[in-house]
Formats: C-alpha cells, structure tokens, sequence
C-alpha cells in the first residue's frame, strides 16, 4: 500500500475479462484479478472454482496454449505481458511458491536455490565448448542463499541437505529461491501452508507480510479463512469459474466469504422422495479414530458413527481425505484405526474380508478400479460376486467355470433396472459412456447384495442427464430396499439434493456435521477447517484486533 | 555414557555400510575363498587381474554419467563398442600402423558414437523410468544392423581390402588380426610399461604430493589428508614385505593405458562441478523438480549418453589393442553386461555411482572371472561349472541390482505418503 504511490502503475498485475474454455467447457467467464504492489492478495474459492486455471494462464502453461489460449489480457506493470510459458513468466517478475514442494532432496540449501541458475566462471575448457561447462562458483552461490535464507528468517545453515529438514523449512527454502531471482515482483503462494504446522504457518504469515512491505506483491491460495484474515489486504472470491467479488479484508468477515465461496443457497435442489419410515436409529457403521495412508488424500484421524438406512455425504475439498475414508475402510490403501460393522469388528487392509461382510464400493476411479474396461457389461457386473461369494458358477468342487446364462440373466435384469443404454450385456464396458460405465459400477456393486455401499464421486466426468439418474438410482435404493448409503462428492449441492447428512472433511478430520439444509457459510467454514458453531470466537482470534468493530 | 554413545554410533554406521554395499561384501568373501580353492599362484592371477584391469575399467568408468543422471545402467554402450570396431576395422583397412591407428579409430568413434548417442537417448527420453531394460533391448536390435552393415554394406557398397574380408565372398571376416603386420595390438599398453613396484612407488609419490599440495592450500580436509596419505605411505610399506613383491612381481603396468584410465576418472570428477554436472545431478534426482526450474530435461539426458557412448567406443579400442584380435561379430556383445555387472559388484545402484565404486568393482569382478574356472575344476571337477558360474553371477547381480532399486523406490513412497 505504501509502494503505490512512488510507483506508476497502480496495479502490478491486471487480469482483466479472462476467459477459458477446455473443449467447449467453460472453465473461466469474464473473470478479473488486479493486485497493488505491496499487498497480499487472497484468491479463494472451491475445487473447480477456476482457481488453478487462472494461475496457469498466468504462468503460461502449457496445458492452456495447447487448449487454445484464453480470451481476456494480462498486464504486469500497466503493460500487456505476452507470457507463453513459465520462463515468460519469470522473465516477468513472476514467481510460484509449489504447493508440493520443487526440491531435490539430494541437494544443500544452497544448490536449491539456485538450480538452474548457478554462479559460475569460465575454465579452459568452457572458453572452447561453451557455457555449459562453466565451472560453479560455490563461494558466490553459498553468499547468496544465506542473503535470501535471512531474508525469510531461516537461520539454517546454506550447506545443509534439504532432505534432512524438517518439512516445514521446505517451505523457507522455496520462498528463498524465489526471492533470490533478480526482479521478482510478484509471487504466488500455493496452499503454501497445507504441510505446516501451526507456528510454522504463523512463521510463514510473517514471512509474507516482510516481503510484501518490501514492494512485492503476493496471491496467497488458501482454503483458510483464518489465515486470509490475519495475513490478507485484499480478497477475491472465484465460484464457478466466475468472479463473485473482490474486496477490501477490513470490509468483510469469515461468514460472508464463506458465503461467497459457496453461495449457491438452495437454488434447483431436487427434492429426493420422503422416506415411508423413520430410520431405526441403530448404528451401522462406527468408525474411530481412522487414518489412512492414501497419496494426495490422507485420512488424519476420522471419527464417524453412519446409522441404518440413512444416506450419509461427505464432502470437502480435494486433497483433504474425503476420499481417502472409503478406500480406507474398503481395504484399497493402508488403514489403522478401528472400524466396527453392524457392531462387528472389521479387518483393516483386507479388501475381501470387507466385501464378505457385505459392504460395497462405486470406486471414484471409475476406468482404473472401478471396471475391466475390455471386458464385457456381465463379467463386469457379476465379477465380485464370482470371486467373493462363489456365485454364477456351475460343476463339482475347484472345478468349477462360468455359469453363462446366470450371468446373463442377471445383467439383463439389472441393464433394465439401471437403465443402462447398451447394444447387450456382451458389450465391453470400455465403450460405453461415462454415465452408463457408472451405472454399471453400482450394478457390480450390488450384485454381492450389500448391506452397505460406499459410492464415491458418482458423477464425476458424466453428463447432467446421467448425474440425475444415478443419483435417483442411489436415493430407490436406499428408499425401497433399506441400503445404507456412504456418499462422498466434491459436488456439495448433489450431497445436499440426496443426504440426510453430510459430514465435512477437511485436513483428514471430520470437521463438522451439517443438515442438508444449513447455511453457506456453515458450509464453507467447515470446508475451511472451522467449526460453524465457533466460528465467531474463531473470527475475532483471526483478526486479532485488526479488524474494525 | 559418551563413550556408550560413540560406540553405539559407530555400530550403526558400520551396520549402515555393510547394508549398503552387502553386495560387494560377498563378492569380496567370495573372490577370497575361489582364490584360495583355486589353487593357483598369486603372480599369476595379479598378472592376469593387472591385465584385465588395463583393458576392462575404461568402459566401466563410462557407465558413471548415465547413472548420476537417472538414467540407470546404460547397456548401449554395446552400441558405442560397435563404433569403435567400425573405426578400428578402417584403421586396419587402410593399414595405419602402431598409436596413430588407434587415433584414427578413436576419431572415427567420436561423431559415431555421438550420433549413434543422440538416437539412443532420444529413444530413451521416450521409455522414462524402463531405460536399463530400454537400453539393453537396444543393444540386441542394433546388433542386427551391425550384422547387416558388415556383412553387406562393408566390402559391397564400401569397398575393403581383401585382407579384412571373408575369402571368396563379401563381407567383412569373422576375426580381424591386430598383431603382427597390421601393428594395432598392444599400441597403447606397450607405449611404456614398468613393473608393479615401480608404478607403486610413482602412484605413491604422486598422490602423496598432491594431496600434501592441496592440504597446504586448504582446499582438502584434514581426515581425507590422512587417509590418503596413509593409503600411499602403507601400501608402500606393504609392498616392503617379500612375499607380497613376489606375488606381483609377475604383473606389469602399462602406464600409458592407466594414464588414459586416470584422465576419465578426473573428467568424471571435473564435468560435476561445471553447471552441466550441476544439470545430470539435478535431472537424475528430480525430473518434475529440474523442469520447474526450467532445464531441458530431455535435452540433458541425451547429452549424457552421448558422452557414455562415446567413452564406451574409446573403452573398446583399448579392450581390442590389448587382446590383439577383433571378433568382428561378437566382441560387443558382452560388453554391456560385464561393465554393468562389475559397477554394480563395486556397490554402485541404478542412480548412484562413483569411480572408486567402478574400480574396486571392476577389481573384484576380473579376479573372480580370473579364478572362477580353476576354482570350479577343484571344487567339483569340472571347469564348465566355474563358467556357468561367472554368467549365473553376472545376470545376477543385475537382476538383485533391478529388484533393489524398485524395492527402495516403493519404500520412499510409502513414507512419503505416511
């Protein structure tokens, strides 16, 4: 705020009408970013929300110019800024902080943070063959990295393995990096604090508001209100690959960004037929204290208590280990915990002994888990019973095969029921499309006639048409056979059309439980890491006395 | 409570580095026990160790780069083998006698080998993550069109002097004689050789004042100061014993080769330190990481088999002069997989590998083919089973190395994730 006006410009990045579509999919409309010299600017908003779509565009990735380039410009300093790739963009002052971190673990501190741009000085040989083999200059780099390491309070060593460092300093050493490139003038923090620990997130608060009053600018992604109060000047909110507003931190408050983030309120809920009697109350599924080892999704610790007959959502943002609850306790990735069934202990990492205690799965990686995509729509829907249960086979003792016309009969059945659109059930499930593979997966998923389904993502990659009907599948079934319904989606308004529940993960913990219909913000706080029913108290601890009464 | 400490720390070092190099443990157990059931006389296994030392550590040496740079073992170096024999085969043709022959071969294997290189890691850069197994199929392939190119194209659409083809018909023969008139064999060994005392005493002197050299400049530390210097001074005083003397007083050392030996060893060093090194160190730890800071992953990766290729035509032309003739269809074929085997028996892995790790494993590796045969004789009558023996060995130790190194990459990932 202070650099402004020895500046001239009054923006240092203007994104002005940026629009993007990925094959005829508008991923971003009309959207626009203008960020102050000096100031912490807060990009928020869902999965999908358009977010990492804006910023590749802003670092001219090649995923956007290959996609047909966006409509809309882009001005660094009041000039238009041709940025065709992350070089341009570096070349502009423009830097990244990874969310996963881009270290070699291999490497000091020092050589990180210039890698790729060494210090070096001419040899013999470099004179005849090139610049490539310069000799390095490992005083000049070492003086280096230690000015960007104080820079962002890191007192660390520069000769130090970065794969001996605690994960937090990762983070340090990154910042360093990009503040070590001459003339960087804008700097994007990528959920930088995910993998920090609390004080290590306040560290790196405090980091961030040093190099803004230095002049540079920083985006800060989060999905953290609290921190977007205590570090941020300004904040704009994407949903839906539109803007839904920008404003001034000292203008606003946790719920109403909650309530920008989500703001969908109840428009074209479809309302799921009433249940013709009330749940038993009992509980079907209890779930401890769970964690699970699943990349990119962990689970830190679930506590979960699902009762009969209810259809249950659990949603949150990626990354956060919605996903990771069902291919937990299903046995697809490595658990700990304790998980009773119908008041039954479950044997974790077992993925058959799951299935053989009647529970089921619709997997979220419908062409990876979910089917034999060369194989036929029967084998497909009869495959796990086969294997788990012993059922469609025919003959005496181990020698048993196929028995083809069972098979048959029960695909057709459920090809009728589900609908599925095929030429016949010896169809390979590979060419059918998105919604029909879907609605083939619940159709192999029932065939072992669970007592409990997880459903995971179902309408993931599939057209509105399809999403209606599986989500009409689900709730049938549910309503008229009684079935126990875990479903998990990063598509908070289908959760809210089809759940009694729906339990919010965020940071691999239950966070909270809402009815269908609790407000945005409640949503949003959750999605966050922030209790509703706190969030008050939480807002004023955020804040810290800077904002305004 | 200190000292329980120092003690406890140096177990687990100990432990960590038996862990780390159990492969080179046993063979060094190993190649003991064979020598001694071989039965034969020490002057002669070092002579024939020396010898095949002089003539094999080249190509080893040229499997390093590839490697720093995560591309594996690169077992085209089969196809940088047959570049030399292209070279050594015109060097015969046009009858260019003695070093200068061997210059003329080596000048024809450099832009061979570079271009041959060039395909091979383009080819590469497309198989990420399966360039050993890549590599070795790559060697099979091109083994074809070698036999096409010598058996057609050479005597046919090039032509060659009668010496060099197969009597009454085209093609290029079966063996190619270097001794004698033709003046290739030992070209390079026979420049200047001393006895083994004497290199000791040189290698001894050498090193000891260098590394007083750099010590006074401060440019080494004090402990490598004092290994060094007490690995010269010792193996010195160690060669003061009478039996020791005599058991080497068989081997010569040709100094010539050795020196060449030496130069790859520093260049290997020295190609670290520049920002190219800087560049393989990088792509071979981190590809995602290397590529976000804007290096041209692939284009590094090409270099680095560029390089090996060409090393491993050079390495050949040495291996060639030394055995004194050149089987002209089937000499590269083992070379891949002997020099893979001996880097990996000096405990080097599939992404880390130094030239004291290529050494002690060459050295390893030759004695026990040295004794493998003698040993199998005593041991159970029969020599064939010491031959079975060093080729069970060889793929062996490839497949443990394969195995080793997806087992680690599996653990890394599974804590990564916890």
């Amino acid at each position: 705020m202070k650099g402004e006006l020895l500046l001239p410009h009054e923006y240092i990045l203007e994104m002005n009408g940026i629009s993007k579509e990925y094959g005829g999919n508008a991923v971003l409309r009309d959207v626009s970013l203008k960020v102050r010299p000096g100031e912490i600017h807060a990009l928020l908003g869902e999965n999908g929300a358009g977010k990492s779509t804006l910023m590749n565009i802003l670092f001219g990735m090649p995923v956007i110019h290959a996609t047909g380039g966006f409509k809309g410009e882009v001005l660094v300093d009041g000039q238009p800024a041709n940025i065709h790739s992350p070089m341009d963009a570096m070349k502009q002052g423009v830097g990244m902080v990874h969310q996963e971190f881009m270290l070699i673990p291999g490497f000091t501190i020092t050589e990180n943070i210039k890698l790729n741009r060494e210090v070096s000085k001419p040899n013999l040989v470099s004179r005849i063959l090139g610049q490539e083999l310069e000799s390095l200059d490992h005083a000049a780099m070492a003086a280096d990295a230690r000015a960007a390491l104080d820079s962002v309070g890191v007192s660390l060593p520069e000769s130090t393995l970065v794969k001996t460092l605690p994960v937090g300093y990762m983070q340090f050493v990154e910042i360093a990096r990009e503040i070590d490139k001459q003339g960087v003038k804008l700097l994007v923090f990528d959920e930088p604090t995910a993998v920090l620990t609390e004080s290590e997130a306040d560290q790196l608060i405090s980091v961030m508001k040093s190099i803004a009053s230095r002049g540079i600018a920083i985006i800060f992604i989060t999905h953290r209100l609290n921190e977007v109060m205590q570090a941020c000047d300004t904040v704009t909110v994407l949903r839906d690959g539109k803007l839904v507003g920008t404003k001034p931190i000292k203008e606003t408050s946790l719920v109403e960004m909650a309530t920008m983030m989500i703001g969908r309120g109840n428009e074209g809920m479809n309302e799921s037929a009433a249940r013709s009697q009330p749940l038993s109350g009992k509980t079907a599924l209890k779930v401890r204290n769970l964690h699970v080892a699943m990349p990119g999704e962990n689970v830190r610790g679930i506590d979960l208590d699902v009762m009969e007959g209810e259809i249950i959502g659990i949603g949150g943002l990626a990354g956060q280990g919605k996903v990771g609850l069902p291919n937990g306790v299903m046995g697809l990735y490595p658990a700990q915990g304790e998980v009773t069934l119908f008041d039954e202990p479950l044997t974790l990492n077992d993925s058959a002994a799951s299935l053989k205690k009647g529970m089921s799965m619709v997997s979220e990686d419908r062409r990876g888990v979910g089917l034999l995509l060369e194989e036929s729509i029967e084998d497909n829907i009869t495959f796990n019973a086969m294997q788990i249960k012993g059922e469609y086979l025919m003959g005496p003792g181990p020698l048993k095969i196929k028995s083809g016309r069972q098979i048959r009969q029960h695909a057709d059945k459920m090809i009728k029921e589900l609908d599925i659109r095929c030429r016949s059930a010896a169809q390979p499930a590979g060419t059918l499309s998105g919604g029909n593979q879907q609605k083939v997966c619940v159709a192999k998923a029932l065939a072992l006639n669970p007592r409990f389904l997880f459903v995971s993502e179902p309408t993931r990659g599939i057209d509105i048409g399809a999403k209606k009907l599986v989500l009409d599948t689900l709730v049938d079934l549910n309503r008229q056979q009684g079935l126990t319904v875990v479903m998990v989606s990063s598509e908070l308004m289908e959760l809210r059309s089809v759940c009694d529940r729906i339990a919010i993960v965020a940071e691999g913990k239950v966070v909270a439980i809402l009815p269908p219909d609790a407000p945005d913000a409640d949503f949003g706080l959750a999605m966050s890491g922030i209790k509703p029913d706190n969030h008050q108290a939480a807002g004023q601890a955020a804040a810290e006395g800077e904002q305004l009464p | 409570m200190t000292d329980v400490n120092k003690r406890d720390k140096t177990i687990a070092a100990v432990r960590g580095n038996v862990r780390e190099y159990i492969v080179t443990y046993v063979f060094l157990i190993l190649s003991v026990i064979l020598v001694i059931y071989s039965g034969r006389p020490m002057t002669d296994i070092l002579q024939q160790v020396m010898g095949r030392l002089s003539r094999n550590l080249f190509v080893v040496l040229a499997l390093i780069i590839p490697i720093i740079a995560g591309m594996g073992i690169n077992f085209a170096i089969t196809i940088g083998a047959m570049a030399a024999q292209i070279g050594l085969l015109l060097a015969i043709n046009w009858e260019i006698k003695g070093i200068l022959g061997l210059l003329v071969a080596a000048g024809i294997t450099l832009p061979l080998g570079a271009v041959f290189g060039f395909l091979i890691g383009s080819l590469l850069n497309k198989m990420k993550g399966q360039e050993t197994i890549g590599s070795l199929i790559l060697g099979y392939f091109a083994n074809g069109a070698y036999q096409l190119l010598f058996l057609f194209i050479f005597g046919k659409l090039i032509p060659l002097s009668e010496k060099v083809t197969i009597v009454g018909a085209t093609g290029v023969a079966n063996t190619l004689n270097l001794t004698g008139q033709v003046g290739l064999h030992t070209a390079l060994d026979g420049l200047w050789r001393v006895p083994f005392g004497t290199a000791l005493y040189g290698v001894s002197a050498i090193v000891l004042l260098g590394a007083v050299l750099l010590f006074a400049a401060k440019k080494m530390s004090r402990n490598r100061f004092i290994l060094l210097g007490a690995v010269a001074v010792g193996s010195v005083l160690l060669y003061q014993i009478p039996a020791v003397q005599k058991a080497f007083s068989m081997a010569n050392v040709p100094v010539v080769t050795f020196l060449v030996v030496a130069v790859l060893c520093l260049f290997n060093v020295a190609i670290m330190k520049t920002r190219l090194g800087q560049k393989f160190r990088a792509v071979g730890q981190s590809r995602t990481v290397a590529n976000a800071s804007g290096i041209n992953v692939n284009r590094v990766r090409v270099i680095a088999i560029m390089i090996s290729t060409v090393l491993a035509g050079w390495g050949q032309i040495i291996f060639i002069q030394n055995l004194g003739t050149l089987q002209t269809y089937s000499a590269h074929e083992m070379v891949g997989l002997y020099a893979g085997a001996a880097i990996l028996v000096g405990g080097a892995s599939l992404n880390k590998a130094t030239n004291g790790q290529a050494i002690v494993g060459c050295v390893l590796f030759h004695l026990l083919f040295v004794v493998a045969q003698d040993a199998g004789r005593n041991l159970f009558g029969d020599p064939a089973i010491g031959e079975f023996f060093r080729v069970f060995i060889s793929y062996g130790v490839i497949a443990v190395a394969l195995v080793m190194h997806s087992w680690k990459k599996q653990k890394a990932q599974a804590e990564l994730s916890r």
